[in-house]
């Protein structure tokens, strides 16, 4: 028997600074590995996370901003990014990565796997998981 | 004495760089590195404080810790020099000494 739940991983701090950002997409492969209904937000400093042209060569660090792209392919397709975490960093959703996942039930259609909410469509968002992962 | 302030966390999740500020005297050098470089974004709400501070200190951010974290380095805040990590040991052996925000 298998037990499906509604996973949400908060996603709250900047890239290579630190391990967590890594470390939850590590996670969130695994939950997806075990057929889990993941979701993932990206608020506060985590929305520095999604931001294209990251490049790596200089700080001796591993590039993992690719694997954002690869997440529709485990059905990872809810990324949700904080609109008030992107303004107050005078960002906008043109300066993320445009992230795709097809949709098998609808002819493969491409869709934008991120969704800019706002904090109030965050807080409804959360209220809807089970369990609640922090990084 | 003149010193190197260094601030390598993040401003929107701490406050070293606030309290660097603050407490820093004109004439001193401030670099900013790892999470720290996302202050130098002209376009983020820590543009207006390093512009200022330009003014009065050397000010400069690690390219390198930029390129990664995709801050493009036209995004820069004016004033701002971007040095490499040769600049930055060259900046460590200019100032007297140099002081780490944790």
């Amino acid at each position: 028997m298998s037990t499906v739940k509604k996973f949400l991983f908060l996603n709250r701090k900047a890239p290579y600074g630190t391990i967590y950002a890594l470390e939850s997409l590590e996670v969130v492969l695994i939950s997806a590995a075990f057929e889990q209904d993941v979701s993932m937000a990206f608020v506060d400093d985590g929305v520095y996370q999604l931001l294209k042209g990251q490049k790596t060569d200089g700080i001796g660090m591993k590039n993992f901003s690719p694997t954002y792209s690869a997440l529709g392919d485990y059905d990872v397709t809810k990324l949700y990014v904080e609109k008030e975490s992107l303004e107050e960093r005078g960002l906008t959703v043109d300066d993320l990565m445009d992230l795709k996942w097809e949709d098998e039930d609808d002819d493969w259609a491409e869709k934008d796997s991120i969704v800019v909410v706002s904090a109030a469509e965050l807080a409804d968002i959360m209220e809807q998981q089970e369990v609640i992962l922090s990084f | 004495m003149a010193i190197l302030h260094i601030v390598n966390k993040s401003p929107y999740e701490r406050d070293s760089l606030t309290s660097c500020l603050r407490d820093a005297k004109s004439g001193s050098g401030l670099i900013l590195i790892e999470d720290g470089v996302l202050a130098a974004d002209k376009r983020g709400k820590f543009a207006g404080a390093l512009g200022d501070a330009s003014k009065g200190m050397k000010v400069s951010v690690l390219g390198p810790d930029l390129d990664a974290r995709g801050i493009s380095r036209d995004n820069v805040v004016d004033g701002i020099q971007i040095v490499d990590y040769a600049g930055f040991v060259d900046l460590v052996a200019e100032f007297d000494c140099p002081q780490s925000w944790l």
